[in-house]
């Protein structure tokens, strides 16, 4: 740590939270400029996770630096995997078969709801409420468990490689996922009668940490928290990969800006996400599930740019080849470096019970940021 | 605005630009000096490049490459700008005043390259720590204790 507790000249009050703090969910270490209960100023220091995954990608093969991802983002371990599929697969002009673009979608889906599950759970406790942490645990177990089935993993699933899927789906996966489907349209019900209804948790919420359309587009947000403030952000509309363009579902936008707002519309996303698997369940086409590719990778001399929407936001990977086995540079755009950067802005002028909120609503994953 | 119309939009405002389309997006390379009222011509202007999606910067060996990757919430056109820099003495104007985001991005960029942004406000480590000496996302950086080596 760096100072304990220090005043500065002006009186403001100078204090550390994290790296290890239970509101972080991570190590994340920020130092809060504060005077009385009034926040002036918000710093983060970063690093304390920090692997240099971009380094390390630089002497892997494209078929290896896949499995770095997942732990970046690790509550969305699946769709970085399908960014870095992709990126290759649009490299190599490889065609995925529809199979395994299925599949794909379904698994993304998947992972946005168990991450969204998560993050509800984290955000009441992070406000005092612990019974939704059980609850929404219960819950996530059973997508966990779905996962574990398919892809012999439950948090770094690796599943997804260069053109396709990497086995075939579990025989009883369509069956659990519709009994999940069945189960969790019951306890979304049960989440907004317990918190999103409840009047201390509104309060707690409702007007805090606003942040407007034009500074979120400055900011660089994404995700919900940019959805938040009105912003149409969602990369499966804006540019969708794989079948996400042959779905229906709806982008959720809020405008209020606030914490409640961008509460509301991860609560919404998991409907739709619910609503892309239920058009795709049952109509996974026969076929196989891995287009055939050379066992050495090559990606053509040039550069290649792949964006995904995670559950936090838009992930961007960069690649500089110069017709190696190797990728010569990588660069992650992690969806919550970006977010983070807000957060200062986000928080200014609240008090510090509120900075506690606003931290909640963005969702932050440590790796993620650090990477 | 489609790649020809953004392309003639970027002659007109700056006719010395490079202008790549071999990738999927626009890319433009623009001079260092150039490069700062470029980038406020882009973010005012009809193009209205108003979203960073990306900052970042590739070590050449014989010379290092900023590169910009930008976007129009409103058009949903994108533009990559690249900007090519010393490897001895690399500095650049900052942009974090136009796009905030760049802020945190330029600060990871200053210590895993070491480019210099001038007239940043804070130009700090970001992720490495205080005491830490060298660039390591550099071609040549080289960590005997760590085995890091390219």
């Amino acid at each position: 740590m760096l100072e304990e507790i220090a005043i500065t000249e002006e009186g403001d009050l100078i204090i550390n939270v994290g790296p290890q703090h239970p509101a972080t969910h991570g190590v994340l270490h920020l130092v809060l400029t504060l005077n009385g209960e009034i926040i002036k100023k918000v710093e983060p220091h970063l690093g304390y996770i920090h692997r240099s995954i971009e380094k390390m990608c630089e002497s892997l093969s494209y078929r290896q630096f896949i499995y770095v991802t997942s732990r970046m983002d690790y509550l969305s371990a699946h769709i970085n995997n399908h960014a870095c599929a992709l990126i290759v697969e649009k490299g190599l002009n490889v065609e995925v078969p529809q199979r395994a673009q299925y599949i794909r979608v379904i698994m993304d889906e998947l992972t946005r709801i168990a991450s969204h599950e998560l993050w509800w759970s984290a955000m009441a406790m992070d406000l005092g409420a612990f019974t939704p942490y059980f609850l929404a645990f219960r819950e996530r177990e059973k997508i966990n468990v779905i996962m574990e089935e398919t892809c012999g993993a439950r948090l770094t699933m690796n599943y997804m490689v260069p053109g396709g899927v990497m086995t075939d789906l579990h025989p009883d996966f369509q069956k659990n996922v519709k009994a999940f489907i069945v189960d969790f349209k019951k306890t979304l019900h049960e989440y907004n009668e317990l918190v999103t209804g409840n009047v201390i948790f509104q309060s707690r919420m409702k007007g805090i940490g606003y942040i407007s359309k034009e500074d979120v587009i400055s900011y660089g947000c994404t995700g919900p928290v940019a959805r938040a403030s009105g912003l149409r952000s969602d990369i499966r509309k804006i540019a969708p990969y794989d079948i996400y363009d042959k779905v229906e579902f709806d982008e959720i936008i809020e405008t209020g800006g606030d914490c409640f707002a961008r509460y509301q519309v991860r609560i919404k996303e998991m409907s739709q996400s619910i609503r892309i698997i239920e058009q795709l369940i049952d109509n996974i086409p026969e076929g196989d599930i891995q287009a055939k590719t050379k066992a050495v990778l090559k990606l053509p001399k040039g550069e290649f740019y792949q964006r995904v929407e995670t559950a936090r936001g838009e992930l961007g990977v960069y690649i500089v080849s110069e017709g190696a086995a190797q990728p010569y540079r990588i660069k992650f755009r992690s969806p919550g470096f970006s977010n983070l950067s807000a957060l200062d802005h986000m928080v200014r002028g609240y008090k510090i019970g509120d900075f506690i909120a606003a931290m909640g609503t963005l969702d932050l994953v440590i790796p993620d940021i650090d990477r | 605005m489609t790649k020809e119309e953004l392309k003639i939009k970027i002659t007109e405002i700056h006719p010395e630009a490079i202008i790549d389309e071999s990738g999927e997006w626009l890319n433009i390379t623009v001079e260092p000096s150039a490069f700062r009222s470029f980038a406020e011509q882009v973010r005012m202007d009809v193009l209205d490049l108003d979203y960073m999606f990306c900052l970042t910067c590739v070590d050449w060996k014989t010379h290092l490459t900023m590169v910009y990757h930008l976007s129009s919430t409103t058009y949903r056109h994108n533009l990559v700008i690249k900007v090519k820099l010393d490897r001895d003495k690399p500095e650049i104007e900052t942009i974090c005043d136009i796009w905030r985001t760049a802020e945190l991005h330029e600060r990871e960029v200053f210590e895993m390259f070491g480019v210099v942004f001038l007239n940043h406000p804070d130009l700090r480590l970001l992720i490495l720590p205080d005491d830490f000496v060298g660039n390591p996302m550099r071609k040549d950086f080289e960590d005997p204790i760590n085995m890091i080596k390219l």
